[in-house]
């Protein structure tokens, strides 16, 4: 197993597109603390770009190289190898060198300006949605065989994601208006990474806001230790879940 | 300010200028203070000496100075109002004041001042008192560099830390007080000052302020309080050089204003509080060269307010600089330095070419509908933020500032 993720973490070094995603992040995490005054307002930079950028990249790179390797693939299978194992060492070798190439590009800039609790929490916010949105390229890569179809869901997953759930959520806030819905705003958190992330994040960045009427009720659950660790569980199981179906699918896949 | 200064160094000389000297403790002439209250006269001193004093309730009907050498501990056991001074002319200094007695009927304090004028206390320790320091009907007093502690829980079940009522020209000047319920507590009290204190982790207020006319607070500390600071029903306060910190919760603002008028609110500094000013039915204000600083709203400007002048503030770190809850805008804006401002200066005149508008759409539709918050910073909210900027439709189209700076103001 080992040797397969060396094998494929050397390949995606050779890609070279992981090395322009690390200098990209490099340059905009650089440039955005060395030009912001304080580093909170670099981290408000930064915070777009982990919600934004990293799962954009994270989704489409893995899914097309994926697909990529499915000659890869075919020839390991050959090999007296188990099926699940072929799949967890694509599934670590991809988050291995895409997490290296965050830690790198955005991890060095915030330990060095901003090694704050607020920027610990996002770095790990970070290796977490980097995880999640390779695990999904997965899912979405076994659910067609067709290359445009798999790369066309794992952008509209992305696209669910970043943007049309929180839309969702804005209408369903103001059509339930009139009712007591804070409680169940917090569950529903639950159903989207990138919102648990930028949450997690949020009640360290505007604390003070954080504290007033709703605040209270989301700082009384995320703020609490256990909270947090629900709330990291929960991107856990978001990592594990897309996954554990790709394998299933995999294991019975015809290739 | 100069007059200030003339009563503050006559009052600090006169203090110790009286007549015989009389002295109490165990091997002095007097064993307990009572006895000797009960001898002298007029204008006579008596220094009370080291010792525990429980003598139940001590009434000073006497011009009296009675000061205390090394914190004589005068104690109410939880049964008594300790110290009750009815005369005139009177210093209290030096004294360590603990358990006065606890009744909702007749406020027992700590030392309560009844009906009198000119009457000091300084230098004193309170510990433990269900009022701290309280003074009825009273004019020209002075309460001054006294540390007042107690340790409630309950709102209802502690009284205030310096409790002022019906009275005129007070100086509250460098106390300390922290656990009462408000720290500082003001009603119907005209032409006084209070001065370099501080008042935190009080349960409600840190200074509570109704009906005071005429009055300014200079250069105090108001910090993690249970709701910040209350100033209502008031008109013409002046509040200078304050710093309102770290009042956390939904109904905590660092300095809540309610029905106030013709009041300056200069140079103070509100930082990490979850709002920094919350206005309500308040005008004819000025609100100029003050520090916003990581607060969750800068300021809650109600639509109840009108005629006030927000002028020369930097507002740094806010999560919202400005949120209001209606679409009139009765106040103006100018010359203010917002972090989010981002338009240019051709020029080069050190104003911005284009205005600001402080109110962003997201905390109008928090205001409206709080839940909302959970969005914040999400991509779409930040996207709908923008074009809201362009093209103002929700939030008033003249809720602006005209000449925002470039730069940040040194204050």
């Amino acid at each position: 197993m080992n040797r397969i993720i060396k094998f494929i973490v050397l390949d995606i070094l050779k890609n070279k597109i992981v090395l322009v995603y690390t200098l990209i992040l490099s340059i905009l995490s650089w440039s955005v603390f060395s030009l912001e005054d304080n580093s909170t307002k670099g981290l408000l930079t930064l915070l777009n770009v982990i919600l934004l950028t990293v799962p954009l990249v994270s989704v489409v790179f893995s899914t097309i190289y994926i697909y990529n390797s499915s000659e890869f693939i075919e020839l390991l299978l050959s090999q007296p190898i188990k099926r699940s194992k072929i799949w967890w060492s694509l599934f670590f070798g991809l988050s291995t060198s895409l997490l290296l190439a965050f830690f790198i590009g955005t991890g060095i800039p915030i330990l060095l300006y901003a090694p704050s609790d607020v920027g610990m929490m996002m770095l790990l916010v970070g290796f977490f949605i980097t995880t999640v949105f390779v695990a999904i390229a997965f899912l979405s890569s076994i659910l067609t065989r067709d290359k445009a179809k798999g790369i066309g869901i794992a952008i509209m997953l992305w696209l669910f994601f970043a943007l049309l759930f929180d839309g969702l959520v804005l209408f369903v806030l103001f059509q339930f208006a009139d009712y007591p819905i804070e409680k169940m705003m917090v569950g529903i958190t639950a159903f989207n990474p990138i919102d648990l992330a930028r949450i997690l994040i949020l009640l360290h960045l505007d604390v003070s806001a954080m504290m007033g009427y709703t605040g209270a009720i989301f700082k009384d659950f995320f703020g609490t230790s256990l909270g947090i660790i629900i709330a990291f569980f929960i991107l856990l199981l978001w990592i594990l879940i897309p996954f554990w179906v790709s394998l299933i699918k995999f294991k019975r896949k015809d290739l | 300010m100069k007059r200030l200064i003339a009563i503050l160094l006559l009052t600090s000389t006169t203090c110790f200028l009286y007549a015989k000297t009389h002295e109490v403790g165990k091997d002095k002439v007097y064993k307990s203070i009572k006895s000797a209250l009960a001898k002298i006269h007029n204008g006579d001193t008596i220094n009370v000496y080291e010792g525990i004093y429980k003598e139940g309730n001590i009434i000073i009907d006497k011009e009296v100075a009675l000061i205390g050498i090394n914190f004589p501990i005068l104690d109410g056991q939880k049964k008594y109002e300790i110290l009750s001074v009815k005369s005139a002319n009177t210093l209290i200094s030096g004294f360590r004041v603990q358990h006065s007695g606890y009744s909702t009927l007749d406020d027992p304090g700590g030392i309560k001042v009844y009906n009198t004028k000119n009457v000091s206390i300084c230098n004193n320790i309170l510990d433990d008192n269900f009022f701290g320091i309280y003074l009825q009907y009273c004019s020209n007093c002075i309460v001054k560099n006294n540390s007042i502690i107690s340790y409630g829980i309950e709102e209802q079940k502690i009284g205030n830390g310096i409790h002022c009522w019906k009275s005129d020209s007070l100086q509250i000047i460098g106390n300390k007080v922290s656990g009462h319920r408000d720290g500082i507590y003001f009603e119907f009290v005209t032409n006084s000052v209070i001065w370099r204190n501080i008042s935190d982790g009080n349960i409600r207020y840190g200074l509570h302020f109704m009906f005071s006319n005429n009055d300014s607070y200079i250069s105090n500390i108001f910090r993690n309080n249970g709701a910040g600071v209350a100033v209502m029903f008031t008109n013409k306060v002046k509040m200078f050089n304050n710093i309102f910190e770290e009042n956390w919760g939904d109904a905590a603002y660092g300095l809540f204003l309610k029905e106030i008028s013709d009041s300056f609110i200069f140079g103070n500094k509100f930082i990490r509080n979850t709002s920094g000013i919350h206005m309500e039915g308040t005008s004819r204000i000025k609100v100029e060269r003050n520090i916003f600083e990581s607060n969750g709203w800068g300021m809650k400007i109600q639509a109840s307010c009108m005629d006030n002048e927000i002028v020369s503030n930097n507002f740094i770190g806010n999560t919202f600089d400005i949120s209001t809850n209606g679409s009139l805008v009765l106040n103006t804006f100018n010359g203010n330095y917002w972090d989010k401002y981002e338009g240019y200066d051709l020029d080069k005149d050190k104003i911005g070419d284009i205005p600001y508008h402080p109110l962003s759409l997201f905390s109008v539709i928090v205001e409206n509908n709080p839940p909302a918050m959970l969005l914040f910073r999400s991509f779409m909210v930040t996207l709908l933020d923008k074009s809201e900027k362009i093209m103002p439709s929700l939030t008033p189209d003249n809720f602006i500032d005209n000449t925002p700076l470039m730069h940040s103001l040194k204050l």
